[in-house]
């Protein structure tokens, strides 16, 4: 059986990778489960420098998911660099290094910076919601893409993955417009925007009033964007938003993902993609599938 | 760092929303020091796990207790012997004793009382002696008096004055502030600054165990932010993480 798939010339060992910001660095999890079992690892998103996040609460709940407006926090790209690269290396497995900026021209430098290090894959995040300038302002319109993701791939050096915003009317202009800018790569989708009211305090729940939501509950829309993308642009995606298991992924794949990325659901099972890969391979053995990779696309309409 | 699917071998009601649940859980008992919390799944329809604090640990069981305040907590509530649940632990840092002296004083507040229980056992194993003082709304919301008197010396007052003194906390602490080698505190965060604030002006060390609304637990997600003053008194804040840094800090360290 071959779990493997290739991202634009990396192959990982299986398609399951972890959500940038719902993993930190590897470190927690790697108490739970031996970080070599993944295909790739999404890193904390990363900024020029480092970003302190915002105040709490930086959380709400929701039927089946959950809004966060962590917003960014994070160390610094130099010192991701120099402390986390390190760290991840010592497993087998790919590193999907993501960064976001306030600019184009910080986009650029972060891009070059990283390209240089030991990374195997950039994951550009234009769609960040918890931030006040840049982030999802630059995944939502089709010209503001265009400006920074042209921009951005003069400098990259490794494959670079846009990670496409859900905010959005239309996600296949959005993707297209990615893809003729010079994206190797898509990753979908990032949070939706939504917001929650105490209705005993009558105030938001989160410091930064709407939120990014993430979890099972959104997975239906995941898909949907991930079919709609399928259709309109021919390179890799990597599908996320709400995964719990194999079956999900499964069904990402069908949508049309190449690869997966399994973040939210690990903070109800830190094991879930350990559980997730075995239910995969149940899923291949009761099909007679021999490599996962018949199944991008696969849907059958 | 524990993932375990325990046996609740007991339950108990306290009444006024409040529930105790003992758990098998050998390996996090194993390794649990007091003022850790664990982290638990509650049903199905609740995505994200629910962190409560230890209250005891004997041998290979754990208790917990916890108010009901939503669905998660409810469902919790309802289990009983022969369920089971699953439970991440011991997650966080607890108090360090050895930085408290030989008579440091253990204050809970309401539902920040259940874990001061397991720190005042500890102390007095330390050879220590502690002495406890715990706060409640009223006598109907008092719980685990008993437990606390039979390790040492425990003021109970309540606001309305319906058992034990009249007043606050820290009316009792400020009486018998002198006695003290340290202070360890859990409880609402109005009720932590007012005796952070005491423990300065008497010059003893105080640890703080602080509250924030949680996601992974394990310090990966970094929602559970808590503002805390830059080291070495630069000016400005940094942001440390209730469930991995804490949720006990240094209460020198954490911007009122």
């Amino acid at each position: 059986m071959d779990l493997s798939v290739n991202i634009c010339g990396v192959e990982l060992k299986n398609p399951i990778t972890t959500a940038s910001g719902t993993f930190g660095f590897g470190h927690e999890y790697g108490e739970f489960f031996d970080l070599s079992m993944l295909g790739g690892i999404g890193v904390k998103g990363l900024t020029p420098t480092e970003r302190l996040g915002n105040p709490a609460p930086r959380i709400a709940e929701t039927p089946m998911g959950i809004l966060n407006c962590v917003g960014l926090q994070n160390p610094g790209i130099d010192k991701f660099i120099e402390e986390q690269i390190p760290f991840l290396r010592q497993y087998d497995t790919k590193i999907i290094a993501n960064v976001s900026g306030n600019t184009v021209e910080e986009y650029c430098g972060m891009i070059e910076k990283i390209s240089d290090s030991d990374i195997d894959l950039i994951e550009m995040n234009i769609s960040c919601p918890n931030v006040k300038c840049g982030g999802m302002a630059f995944g939502t319109q089709v010209n503001m893409v265009e400006e920074v993701v042209s921009a951005a791939k003069k400098y990259a050096k490794k494959p670079l993955i846009v990670k496409l915003s859900p905010n959005v009317t239309d996600i296949s202009e959005i993707a297209r417009a990615a893809v003729a800018s010079g994206a190797d790569a898509l990753s979908l989708i990032n949070t939706l925007l939504g917001m929650r009211i105490d209705v005993d305090s009558r105030k938001p729940i989160l410091s930064n009033i709407m939120g990014g939501m993430s979890g099972p509950a959104v997975f239906p829309v995941a898909v949907r964007m991930v079919y709609q993308v399928r259709k309109a642009v021919d390179v890799p995606i990597i599908g996320m938003g709400g995964i719990r298991n194999g079956r999900d992924i499964v069904e990402m794949m069908l949508a049309g993902a190449d690869a997966v990325a399994m973040g939210t659901v690990m903070f109800a099972d830190p094991m879930a993609p350990v559980k997730a890969l075995d239910e995969l391979k149940e899923y291949m053995q009761k099909h007679g599938i021999e490599k996962v990779t018949e199944l991008t696309g696969a849907v059958q309409i | 760092m524990k993932q375990e699917i325990c046996m609740v071998t007991n339950r108990q009601e306290y009444g006024n929303g409040l529930f105790a649940l003992t758990l098998h859980a050998p390996n996090i008992a194993a390794e649990a020091k007091c003022g850790q919390f664990v982290h638990i799944t509650c049903g199905e329809g609740n995505l994200l796990r629910r962190p409560i604090s230890i209250c005891d640990v004997e041998g290979e069981t754990l208790k917990i207790v916890f108010q009901v305040k939503g669905e998660g907590t409810k469902w919790l509530s309802r289990r009983s012997a022969k369920h089971t649940v699953d439970v991440l632990g011991p997650l966080g840092h607890g108090f360090d004793l050895n930085a408290l002296g030989e008579r440091p004083v253990m204050i809970g507040g309401g539902i920040g009382v259940p874990p001061m229980l397991y720190t005042m056992k500890n102390a007095k194993a330390n050879s220590a002696s502690p002495t406890a003082i715990l706060g409640f709304r009223n006598k109907d919301a008092v719980i685990l008096t008993e437990d606390f008197e039979k390790v040492g010396d425990t003021h109970i007052c309540t606001d309305d004055g319906s058992f034990g003194t009249h007043g606050f906390v820290t009316n009792v602490l400020e009486q018998h502030i002198s006695k003290f080698t340290g202070i360890c505190a859990c409880g609402p965060k109005l009720m932590l600054k007012a005796i952070a604030q005491l423990a300065e002006k008497a010059g003893l060390p105080c640890q703080v165990s602080m509250e924030e609304r949680m996601g992974c637990g394990i310090g990966a997600c970094l929602v559970c932010a808590c503002e805390l003053k830059l080291r070495d008194g630069e000016q400005g804040v940094r942001y440390g993480h209730v469930c991995k840094d804490g949720p006990v800090f240094d209460a020198k360290e954490v911007v009122w």
